[in-house]
């Protein structure tokens, strides 16, 4: 598990705000191996969103290169950066993303609707995925039938369900109260055990700490990168 | 994706929305009604007026006193020929194609029969008559030959003045009055239906000729033998414009009218006269339809509004899609998709309303509507090329949108 699945290379990119220019990120490298538990920490306006949409293939960067996988996803166009975000990485946001008016199943069918599988096994899979977070027993429930907690497990079980080799995670607990992100961060560090890579932005110092890794951004900039000793259970 | 997960995304999201699709789609739905209900009142007017030129005769010639371009600069004093039933007669004899040449003299008056009254029109015809206007009858004999030469005090009864008259009962051998005439009904005439311009063609009676012009109209006494007019058959629809040629020709050499001069009596083809207010019918009927379909055109912008405002409400799930791997033509397929269910069950609401609609014209105005299975095509394909149109529009706007921006708003 050395190898590394995320590989940036002097990523820069600027947005304009106005007239004028805003740096969100000045030439920034790193490498994420397969298997890594990395959390990306900094105030707002540091870069690390711009870091998350950029490795998670929603953004291009203005200069710098993207390996992932051992693919430069710096020169894809839209449509083939859509098919590497459907097949390598399944995204978990702060506010849940549920669709209103479908069931738990059906949210978690979306990413395999566009990946063009069949409805029997999407289904299929979409109930083997909630089994997963736990939520076997909710397949059928609206989102507003949901606790919050029961929503980001239906949004991660969405994120597992193309089997992706990476979880990005936006303010996993953002929206939930401590006990329940609890819950949801032993949730990821099982997955992250099971082998999937998994990065989480967060602003909370004890939700960063489940992680191996502790990346913090400052002004569009790694500042600091430490590997925390983690006690195993 | 298949279309099918389309459509199934498509139903998920109108029926999420139940009002609001359901006004969005009124638009179309009058629309498609409206366009509907116009064409198939047009079929009906068509069917009504083919029924009308067939009982009419589409091999008819009507031929009357006076120039049709009287009151043009061609008219001159003594512009009037007499015609008489000797022309009806010349004109039979003299141009083999012609089936029957009936001469007829107008009129109306009250005819009593004991306690009833009634005020109709009195044709006095000769024997060709029922030939040339093609009567049958229904009850009793027609007037004989022998009869006409008479001029005999003898009648037949047009369907409704024998209803009005006689109701159920037998007509045949009763006698009636006319301006004090006693009259003798010999038999009685099946019914036409109401004629064009709503008058209806069974409220009249036949007399012999000249017992029309001695006893009971008499008013042409000083011109002896004139007559109102001749109708004139053929029996082929293609020899119409020879014989019109012939009849011309026989008239003006019995007339004497040289060839340089206005000719002093009409012929007019009432086929022709029939399709020029078909034609007249059509025009104003392709104009409603017109109109109607304005409101199709202002269904389709109602459409666009609605699926504008829907992408802007949901353009997070529009972002959501996106991360999980919607492609931007997969996103523009979807919105269209919708626009064109949303119009689509417009359009089948539409024909719906449009039955009912006929329904209620039909029973209430007694109206004929013709629905014709085109019709309905044309609208469904019609409405769901509003929807592709009007719904691209938003659709762009969708998968155009930028997926962080996206998953970003409220």
């Amino acid at each position: 598990m050395t190898d590394s699945f995320v590989e940036v290379n002097k990523l820069s990119k600027s947005y304009d705000i106005g007239t004028e220019k805003v740096r969100a990120l000045s030439s920034v490298s790193t490498v994420i191996r397969r298997g890594d538990f990395v959390s990306v920490m900094g105030p707002s306006g540091s870069g690390k969103s711009t870091f998350m949409n950029l490795i998670g293939c929603l953004d291009t960067p203005d200069e710098g290169e993207i390996w992932l996988d051992g693919q430069n996803v710096a020169e894809l166009d839209r449509d083939e950066l859509a098919q590497i975000r459907n097949t390598k990485i399944g995204f978990v946001f702060q506010q849940f993303n549920l669709l209103g008016r479908t069931t738990a199943v059906e949210n978690v069918c979306l990413p395999l609707l566009y990946a063009g599988t069949g409805r029997r096994e999407r289904v299929e899979r979409a109930k083997e995925s909630l089994d997963r977070v736990g939520l076997s027993d909710r397949l059928h429930h609206h989102p507003t039938q949901l606790s919050g907690g029961q929503q980001q497990r239906v949004a991660i079980a969405r994120a597992l369900v193309n089997q992706p080799t990476m979880l990005l995670a936006d303010e996993p607990t953002g929206a939930l109260d401590s006990h329940t992100g609890v819950e949801i961060m032993d949730l990821f560090s099982e997955l992250n055990k099971a082998g999937i890579t998994v990065v989480l932005v967060t602003h909370e110092q004890t939700v960063a700490e489940y992680a191996r890794r502790i990346i913090h951004f400052l002004d569009g900039e790694i500042v600091s990168d430490e590997s925390m000793i983690k006690e195993v259970a | 994706m298949s279309v099918f997960e389309l459509f199934r995304i498509a139903f998920t999201s109108i029926s999420g929305n139940i009002l609001r699709s359901i006004l969005t789609m009124l638009g179309v739905t009058i629309g498609v009604a409206a366009v509907i209900t116009m064409v198939s009142v047009a079929s009906g007017a068509r069917q009504e007026i083919d029924e009308q030129m067939k009982s009419l005769g589409s091999t008819l010639f009507m031929v009357y006193s006076g120039s049709r371009s009287f009151r043009g600069v061609s008219s001159a004093s003594g512009n009037w020929a007499v015609l008489t039933d000797q022309d009806a007669h010349a004109l039979r004899e003299e141009i083999p194609e012609i089936v029957a040449a009936a001469a007829n003299l107008r009129g109306s008056a009250q005819i009593v029969s004991g306690n009833q009254n009634w005020n109709c029109s009195i044709y006095a015809v000769d024997q060709d008559y029922l030939v040339a206007r093609n009567w049958q009858i229904r009850d009793g004999n027609e007037i004989s030959p022998t009869e006409f030469n008479r001029g005999s005090k003898v009648v037949l009864l047009g369907n409704t003045v024998r209803e009005a008259l006689f109701g159920e009962g037998n007509a045949v051998g009763q006698t009636i009055r006319v301006n004090n005439v006693p009259l003798e009904v010999v038999g009685t005439l099946e019914k036409k239906g109401v004629s064009g311009g709503g008058r209806d063609i069974d409220d009249m009676i036949l007399i012999p000729l000249k017992a029309g012009r001695e006893r009971i109209l008499g008013r042409r006494g000083s011109s002896g033998n004139a007559v109102d007019g001749i109708w004139v058959t053929v029996e082929h629809e293609w020899q119409m414009p020879d014989v019109e040629e012939l009849i011309k020709d026989v008239l003006s050499t019995r007339h004497r009218i040289g060839p340089n001069q206005n000719e002093p009596f009409t012929v007019r083809n009432m086929s022709e006269m029939v399709e020029s207010s078909l034609e007249s019918r059509n025009t104003l009927n392709y104009l409603l339809s017109a109109v109607a379909s304005i409101s199709l055109v202002v269904g389709g912008i109602g459409i666009m509004n609605i699926m504008l405002v829907t992408v802007t409400e949901r353009t997070r799930e529009i972002g959501l899609r996106m991360a999980v791997g919607a492609t931007g033509s997969i996103i523009l397929r979807q919105f269209l998709v919708e626009a064109v269910v949303l119009c689509g069950l417009g359009g089948v609401a539409g024909i719906l309303i449009s039955f009912i609609a006929g329904w209620v014209i039909a029973t209430t105005t007694g109206f004929p509507m013709v629905f014709e299975w085109y019709v309905f095509v044309v609208s469904v394909v019609f409405s769901a090329g509003i929807g592709v149109f009007f719904g691209f529009y938003p659709a762009q706007q969708a998968a155009a949108k930028d997926p962080i921006e996206a998953l970003r708003s409220e």
